[in-house]
């Protein structure tokens, strides 16, 4: 990785601290709880970011990647597994000590997945359908590919709308918190939960998660394959004319994105203990290409500290009732007079400075 | 399945499928004269059904449906003239995203005028319980309403297309912009034609088929969605096929509720979509050799 990223990822890190410490100071920690949020939908935002903008591949089914996550997290670790202990696919999850014992709220026998397995299985599914649909989705392009991920995204919303083991219009509730560490020495133990006495730890979690998961991209955008997808993006043809397996690449990069998405999904799920159909709604997808538009598509930087901006502020509730206009209005004021993003402004302003002072 | 129930069910299919060409048809339009598919394109329905119920206190039922498709006419050449008319060959990714912008916006600024409520036009003819009997078979004269509807707007769309002055100049543009630049064709004129021609069917079709479905803010979205379907089924830009494309997908769809349940039904026509781009993206009546010439 070059210096130039390692400072910016540390100069994050200060960011977070610096963040904590200010709330900390103004006594309003209440803050970091949609901070905490917003961090992991930055999550989906960057994955998201290095499909559009490295490789050159809209989604407009992101949404479905993160509810895949989040539904299959919350339904292994809500449901009641007693009646089934007997039938094959339970009893390797037991062997396998992916099953914990408990009490439902009138003291019967709760037989649920492990958090950690859950998490496992929800990625490893998220991943297995973008394998599954970017085979044949990916050799679309443009309008047709735009149109395949939206289908793709309803299909997953109506589904959860209409199946009672995702507790169709309600969601589901009630998701324990996801124990990351157990208890060791003086420190407590390290639980992904929305309790109040966790918010810190769980801002420090989710930031660090997002430092992590962006030095990763930034990572991946240096490399032979970043090169490769950049190729891919400016010219298919000549990528693929100069030895680039184009389609092993789109798949990759989608198959990475969505996996940011679902652990995205997963771990939120468990933050706010619970989730709801809305999180697989098309707007929810098209926010997320907003905020990637907004960001730049090709800069990294500029798609998480926009995604996670726009995020909070929408969280907090800035913007009121106009939540999904001022969304799609962020959409079109980029797309028609900034398409390369509001950081790509920044060029244009140094310009003009530089016209007014010769 | 008794005759009966069988004739039933082909005539919800047919009526929603026209209403689903429609819309299929509109998309073409645009998509012929400027390469874009318009994601906004369910929002003119929608604004159609609303502005109508909105006028129709104050009109009598077909002036205020004509005033409907008048102000949706006016709203989408504005969309034109504000969003699209001064970009320089923007790329696809970019007017995607710009007319997914558009929609959001229609349909929001929707909400904020008309509220969530739901809301209907009344039956053209009689009422809710006013049935005609054909046989065994029962139907509303709304269907038959809707289906007429759709089949003059598709006549006279051919007769338009083909046998006027403007039709030819819009044909030209979509066949070769260049060379009907060159005769004396304003391109750019044309694309805001286009954007009015396509907002009026809609808002048409709108009207007619608000008794039946009703009209809500966001009752666009599914049928772009449809519509889309439709339209690549029947091969992107060939309006004529969007009609059997969209009959056939209606009927698919009223069929399918018999064997599945009603919630599953968005999930089937885009299943079809799915399907259909992975096979056959020219479409069913496209021929591949041409396609090939294309970029999918």
């Amino acid at each position: 990785m070059r210096t130039r990223n390692t400072l910016a990822l540390g100069g994050l890190c200060l960011l977070v601290a610096c963040i904590h410490l200010l709330t900390a100071l103004t006594g309003s920690q209440y803050y970091l709880t949609q901070l905490t949020m917003s961090a992991y939908y930055g999550l989906v935002i960057i994955g998201l970011g290095t499909l559009m903008g490295y490789a050159g591949q809209i989604s407009i089914g992101h949404a479905g990647f993160f509810a895949i996550g989040g539904y299959l997290a919350a339904a292994l670790t809500t449901r009641n597994l007693e009646p089934f202990l007997t039938s094959p696919p339970v009893r390797w999850l037991e062997a396998l000590g992916m099953l914990r014992a408990g009490q439902d709220l009138y003291g019967a026998r709760l037989i649920t997945v492990e958090p950690w397995a859950a998490c496992c299985l929800a990625v490893a599914a998220a991943a297995l359908i973008a394998l599954v649909i970017g085979i044949p989705v990916l050799k679309l392009k443009g309008h047709y590919l735009a149109m395949a991920t939206l289908g793709f995204g309803t299909i997953i919303y109506r589904v959860l709308l209409a199946s009672p083991y995702f507790g169709e219009a309600d969601g589901i509730s009630e998701v324990p918190g996801f124990p990351l560490l157990p208890a060791m020495g003086s420190l407590g133990p390290v639980v992904v939960s929305g309790d109040p006495g966790h918010r810190v730890m769980n801002y420090y979690l989710a930031c660090g998660l997002l430092i992590v998961g962006a030095g990763l991209l930034l990572n991946l955008i240096e490399s032979r394959v970043g090169r490769a997808l950049r190729a891919l993006h400016s010219s298919e043809e000549a990528a693929e004319a100069s030895g680039v397996d184009t389609a092993r690449f789109k798949l990759k990069v989608f198959i990475l994105s969505a996996v940011y998405a679902a652990l995205a999904g997963v771990l939120l799920t468990h933050f706010n203990g619970g989730i709801g159909p809305s999180e697989a709604s098309v707007m929810k997808s098209v926010r997320y290409v907003a905020l990637v538009a907004v960001g730049g598509m090709t800069n990294l930087w500029g798609t998480l500290l926009m995604g996670v901006g726009l995020t909070f502020l929408s969280l907090r509730g800035v913007f009121g009732t106009y939540d999904d206009a001022v969304f799609g209005m962020i959409l079109i004021g980029v797309m028609l007079f900034a398409p390369g993003g509001i950081l790509s402004l920044r060029h244009l302003l140094r310009g003009l400075l530089a016209g007014a002072r010769s | 399945m008794s005759p009966d129930l069988f004739f039933q069910y082909l005539f919800a299919g047919i009526t929603y499928g026209s209403i689903y060409a429609i819309v299929a048809i509109g998309f073409n339009i645009i998509y012929n004269a400027t390469g874009i598919i318009n994601f906004a394109q369910g929002e003119f329905v929608m604004l159609g059904g609303m502005i109508s119920i909105s006028l129709l206190p104050h009109l009598p039922l077909p002036l205020a449906i004509a005033g409907a498709v008048a102000a949706t006419m006016v709203i989408g050449a504005l969309i034109e003239m504000v969003f699209i008319r001064w970009l320089e060959s923007p790329s696809v990714l970019r007017m995607i995203i710009i007319t997914i912008g558009i929609s959001i916006l229609l349909r929001e600024s929707a909400l904020h005028v008309w509220g969530e409520s739901i809301r209907s036009l009344p039956y053209f003819f009689g009422n809710e319980i006013t049935v005609l009997n054909l046989g065994s078979v029962h139907l509303s004269p709304q269907v038959l309403v809707v289906i007429a509807a759709c089949a003059v707007m598709v006549a006279g769309l051919n007769v338009f297309f083909k046998g006027t002055p403007i039709g030819r100049e819009m044909r030209a543009c979509a066949a070769n912009r260049t060379a009907a630049l060159l005769c004396g064709i304003s391109a750019r004129n044309m694309v805001t034609l286009s954007f009015m021609l396509s907002a009026g069917i809609g808002a048409l079709a709108g009207c007619v088929m608000s008794p039946i479905t009703y009209t809500q803010y966001d009752s666009g979205t599914s049928l772009a969605i449809k519509g889309f379907t439709v339209a690549i089924l029947g091969g992107l830009g060939n309006s004529m096929a969007a009609v059997s494309a969209g009959i056939l997908l209606g009927v698919i769809e009223a069929f399918s509720v018999s064997v599945l349940p009603l919630a599953f039904q968005d999930a089937i026509s885009i299943t079809i979509l799915l399907i259909i781009l992975f096979v056959r993206p020219h479409g069913l009546f496209g021929s591949s050799e041409a396609a090939r010439l294309k970029d999918f």
